[in-house]
């Protein structure tokens, strides 16, 4: 034990007293609900005491997202939304951090501030900002339309009508992109910017073809940065409702998180929300982990360093 | 001609093969894909504030310039209509109640792990890290359950959103404080301690002096994270006096707005960009002399993983 632990232990305990109370007990209070009761009025009853749970709701939960079920469709079309929309944002985000990476010479430091801005911007301003580009009359859409793009789309059956608030699914996925590739950029920008330029040099030294060096060193060099990256802007995607809202409104673009939102504050069903939100969990705690694996090996590389 | 021209005519005029194995050639395609993308990220928000100076009504045109939906229309504008001003004041509070909270308690987390090493402080680190990877959502239902039920006492309203914004602000602060802890490594802190200074002298004149910089981003990031959330605040909200800036644009881009929402949203752009250069320049001032990387691209790179 180190001189004064008293005094370290003091220091510490506020917090963690805090983040106990705050976030685990918060978690258990999903739990709680979720395996819990609701009184005639559908006021939620939790079951603190694991011994009290009900699993009704999380059966009607899991019955809920499985084929067939009442919020099958919104869970499938999350995910494609995501893994679309993730993809798209790594087309993207892959480039344009390369580029400002390794090329972008006497503008990297200017590049590097127009990345981050949009992190100071608040995500729902930059929603809503398209919104008005978006309108009958907007300018997006008139330059969309100049540009033939609208009648293109309606021809592969990509767009719906003329309306691209009204419930269109390319209009959502280009919003999910544009709110949440910076998010991706900035650490893909801090692997790529890591790789030694020496390291790729040998390689084509060596006899490598620029893809097959880009394939076999700079892709594997990348891989924990842009894996990071991509559960970085999948799990809050995930859990996205304000985007189809705002970008939508129709029920042929909601979300999973969408139908939490809708059990939790809207409708009287707090403890099925709760049930939802803890099946959704269960999904995304494979994503999460993997994640909180890659920080703590950051953290653990920064504390030796 | 000189030998040395007619190779580089050669190489400008050579085959696309050529230039593709030139591992030297200026990416030109890349430069255009980077700079459009800062067009497509930055023009509609910039557009976004272009209609907040409109003359007419419309959100979606340029129509002239003035100040109406600022403050010139006696009922409409921002200055004017309480629900749009109550909702840029009640931000700024919140903010100021997040940080004033999660930065002490942030950094004193951070310093007492530090010294606390033993057992517990491997739970504590993952537990610190959840809240990073936990989707908002997860995290404001949890929340919400909580302040409904266990800690009803509470309620809904201000203190629970304060208190859920500091909780995953905390973390972040606690990685910005240990980030820079790191880089003062452990020899201050014994020299300080083998000349007979009390671990709480150690800390308030040895470490904390060296911690400014991280604690001036760590009130920068805090107020960044307060002023950009919307799903705690929303779900914490207890009615309309509690709603925040995000929560009205949220409530109305869709309905039938007035550009006088350009101008609320406008003036919280405003506000975050001045944060950020007054904390910039507490940042330069305070890392001054020390050679590391621009303290632009420090400050940059402390928002690298936004969990949000």
């Amino acid at each position: 034990m180190r001189r004064g632990a008293l005094t370290w232990r003091l220091l510490a305990i506020p917090g963690v007293a805090w983040l106990a109370a705050f976030f685990l007990v918060a978690f258990y209070a999903i739990v709680s609900v979720g395996f819990g009761n609701v009184t005639t009025l559908y006021q939620p009853v939790p079951h603190w005491n694991p011994l009290d749970w009900n699993v009704g709701y999380v059966w009607v939960a899991v019955k809920a997202v499985l084929p067939g079920g009442q919020t099958w469709d919104a869970f499938l079309r999350t995910v494609i939304y995501v893994v679309v929309a993730v993809a798209l944002s790594l087309a993207i985000g892959f480039p344009v951090a390369w580029y400002t990476a390794r090329h972008a010479g006497r503008w990297r430091g200017v590049l590097l501030v127009a990345l981050v801005l949009p992190f100071w911007i608040s995500y729902l301003m930059r929603m809503f900002a398209w919104t008005n580009l978006l309108a009958t009359d907007g300018y997006a859409t008139k330059a969309l339309h100049a540009l033939s793009i609208d009648s293109l789309l309606s021809s592969v059956g990509l767009l719906d009508g003329r309306d691209w608030l009204g419930g269109q699914h390319v209009a959502v996925v280009m919003a999910l992109v544009y709110g949440y590739v910076p998010y991706l950029i900035l650490p893909l920008f801090v692997a790529l910017d890591r790789i030694d330029d020496r390291v790729i040099e040998a390689a084509r030294d060596l006899g490598a073809s620029p893809a097959g060096a880009f394939w076999r060193v700079v892709v594997p060099l990348a891989r924990t940065g842009t894996l990071a990256g991509i559960v970085l802007i999948a799990l809050p995607m995930f859990g996205d409702y304000y985007t189809p809202d705002l970008i939508s409104g129709s029920p042929n673009t909601s979300m999973l998180g969408n139908a939490i939102n809708g059990y939790v504050q809207g409708g009287p069903d707090k403890a099925l929300g709760a049930a939802l939100t803890l099946v959704a969990s269960a999904f995304l705690l494979v994503l999460m982990f993997s994640y909180l694996r890659v920080l703590r090996a950051d953290q653990r590389e920064a504390q030796r360093a | 001609m000189s030998t040395t021209a007619v190779r580089l005519a050669r190489v400008r005029a050579g085959s696309l093969r050529a230039r593709l194995q030139n591992p030297w050639r200026r990416p030109r395609l890349l430069a255009v894909t980077t700079w459009l993308y800062v067009l497509w990220s930055l023009v509609p928000v910039l557009l976004a504030i272009r209609f907040a100076f409109n003359e007419g009504r419309s959100r979606t045109a340029a129509q002239g310039w003035s100040l109406r939906w600022f403050w010139g229309d006696p009922t409409l504008s921002v200055f004017h209509d309480p629900t749009l001003q109550s909702a840029l004041i009640h931000s700024l509070v919140l903010a100021a109640l997040v940080m004033v909270v999660a930065v002490p308690l942030g950094t004193m987390l951070a310093l007492g792990l530090r010294g606390w090493g033993g057992r517990l402080s491997g739970p504590v680190n993952v537990v610190l890290l959840l809240p990073l990877v936990t989707p908002e959502l997860m995290f404001a239902v949890g929340m919400f359950l909580l302040f409904t039920t266990a800690f009803g006492f509470i309620g809904l309203g201000t203190t629970a959103q304060a208190i859920g914004q500091v909780t995953f602000t905390l973390s972040w602060v606690v990685l910005i404080v240990r980030g820079r802890l790191a880089t003062i490594g452990p020899d201050v802190e014994e020299a300080a301690a083998d000349l007979g200074a009390p671990p709480l002298h150690v800390v308030w004149r040895v470490l904390l002096p060296l911690l400014l910089p991280a604690v001036a981003a760590s009130f920068l990031v805090a107020f960044a994270l307060s002023i950009d959330d919307f799903v705690v605040a929303q779900y914490l909200s207890g009615g309309a006096e509690t709603t925040t800036v995000p929560m009205r644009i949220y409530a109305q881009a869709r309905g039938a707005p007035t550009p006088a929402l350009n101008a609320l949203a406008t003036l919280m752009l405003l506000v975050s960009l001045l944060a950020l250069v007054l904390a910039y320049a507490v940042f330069r001032a305070l890392t001054r002399g020390e050679q590391r990387g621009s303290a632009l691209a420090q400050l940059a790179t402390i928002d690298s993983g936004g969990a949000r």
